[in-house]
């Protein structure tokens, strides 16, 4: 199972505490990932990227394994850590403003 | 015996406050959906239980919630239920895409921006819910960029009217200073395929066939920051307000000046007469009396609080012209909030009751239409809309 933590505004949205597991058909890439989550999520749609285009929202950003994968393509596979489920994938909102 | 349940959307989170028919003793729940702007909440006159509300962040955008039991517990339409294991999405709550479709919609093109230059449209946030009048399910949004969006089942899916926004004027529409936003949408309660909508910057329209086709109703406006002042199309129209006996009688609170129009916005004449200024946002019609209107002057564009540093609402019993101030309990010394456009309502009681919010966080109200005010909150984050439900 992958591991998603979500900020804490989306948590609350989703109706979850802690963190959200996955099960991701196919290979585990960052598009694939995100498609799985709004599926299972379907608030969350529009809220970590931007509807139609499927673009990352500007003021959020993704982190796994100690790297930042925000401004990778969706089909980038993730790292083996991510996909057996062993480091979490990170949705962090940007720390801009208040 | 009747009770009053005032919605208050804040820059932090939505508040519901509630009394009895005498308004002087107040329950107060919230935060809602704390941490996020509720540009507007306001309840089905179809069935008050119900409440829709626009949830939105800088973040992570859009949301729509909507409460079914008067604003105790709340949910996503059509996200409520976690599919098991992974059902499709269930739909698109929060999905406000403009119709560009060759069948039903308009290419987007462009609006001005600020300095006259042409702007691609981008949806930004739904600034305004109305509720149909006669059914739970149905609701219109305007949103920004200016377009009017509508549900049918009850917030799950949205659908541009398409004709408003490409209705020929669209590329000559320019923000003003908080966005080209459709604010306000007014019902007209004897006639359902009357439409009335205000967009800042660009004027108000009128639907008189249900929201396909529109056509701007803005002469007699003048607005010297435009090259023609009396253009059609330009004008930052901050609010209008319709009695329901009355849904000719439109008033409009202006950039700068207070309008009447009698015959459903054909033409416009300033009634600010004594009005100390004529800049501000809110403006609300008495419930039983419809030459009865209230408003809270402001001291300019640049200058986003009352003149003199007293807070004063302005209530004309004649339609317009002769303005009398309203004082008792607001301050009257070193007040330097702003009322924005969304941000006063009334109920329906006897004597009628008025309500405002602050960006300071005050909630104010009158039970007495006007004559003597109270704080019902004092330190809530800054107010951005209030909405009255009066409950038999």
């Amino acid at each position: 199972m992958i591991r998603v933590v979500l900020p804490p505004h989306l948590k609350k949205l989703a109706h979850v505490d802690g963190e959200v597991t996955l099960h991701v058909e196919g290979p585990v890439t960052l598009g694939s990932l995100l498609d799985t989550l709004e599926a299972a999520y379907p608030m969350l749609h529009g809220t970590v990227r931007y509807h139609v285009t499927l673009k990352r929202r500007a003021f959020v950003r993704f982190f796994a394994c100690g790297e930042d994968l925000s401004h990778q393509a969706p089909e980038t596979p993730l790292p083996d850590a991510i996909a057996t489920g062993a480091e979490p994938f990170r949705v962090v909102g940007a720390i801009a403003g208040g | 015996m009747s009770t009053v349940r005032v919605l208050v959307g804040t820059k932090k989170g939505a508040f519901i406050l509630t009394a009895d028919a005498k308004r002087d003793r107040w329950e107060v729940i919230g935060p809602h959906f704390a941490g996020w702007e509720l540009y507007h909440l306001k309840g089905s006159p179809a069935d008050p239980d119900r409440i829709y509300a626009s949830q939105s962040s800088g973040w992570f955008g859009q949301i729509i919630q909507r409460s079914s039991d008067g604003g105790k517990t709340w949910d996503v339409p059509g996200g409520e239920k976690m599919p098991e294991p992974y059902d499709p999405p269930a739909g698109g709550s929060n999905k406000f895409v403009y119709d560009v479709s060759p069948e039903t919609g308009r290419p987007l093109t462009t609006h001005q921006w600020y300095d006259g230059t042409p702007h691609p449209w981008e949806f930004k946030r739904v600034w305004h819910l109305e509720p149909s009048l006669t059914d739970p399910d149905t609701v219109y949004a305007g949103v920004e960029d200016a377009a009017l969006f509508r549900t049918t089942d009850g917030g799950k899916s949205w659908q541009e009217l398409p004709g408003l926004r490409g209705h020929g004027t669209g590329s000559s529409w320019q923000p003003g200073a908080g966005g080209m936003c459709l604010h306000t949408i007014l019902l007209d309660p004897g006639n359902p395929d009357r439409i009335f909508i205000a967009i800042s910057a660009a004027g108000v329209f009128r639907s008189d066939d249900g929201g396909k086709t529109w056509k701007p109703v803005n002469r007699g406006l003048n607005s010297q920051f435009m090259p023609d002042p009396t253009a059609e199309i330009g004008h930052c129209v901050h609010r209008i307000a319709m009695h329901p006996a009355r849904p000719d009688v439109l008033y409009m609170q202006k950039h700068w000046d207070v309008m009447r129009t009698n015959n459903a916005g054909e033409s416009w004449e300033e009634i600010s007469g004594n009005l100390p200024t004529d800049f501000g946002f809110a403006i609300d019609v008495h419930a039983h009396e419809p030459d009865t209107v209230h408003v809270v002057p402001i001291k300019s564009d640049s200058e986003h609080f009352p003149p003199d540093g007293m807070l004063r609402v302005f209530r004309s019993r004649t339609g317009g012209n002769d303005w009398e101030p309203l004082t008792k309990g607001l301050p009257q010394r070193d007040c330097y909030v702003n009322v924005l456009r969304d941000a006063m309502a009334v109920d329906s009681l006897e004597p009628c009751g008025v309500y405002f919010g602050t960006t300071g966080g005050q909630v104010y109200g009158s039970a007495d239409a006007g004559d003597n005010w109270a704080p019902i909150v004092r330190d809530l984050p800054a107010v951005l809309s209030v909405e009255v439900q009066t409950l038999k």
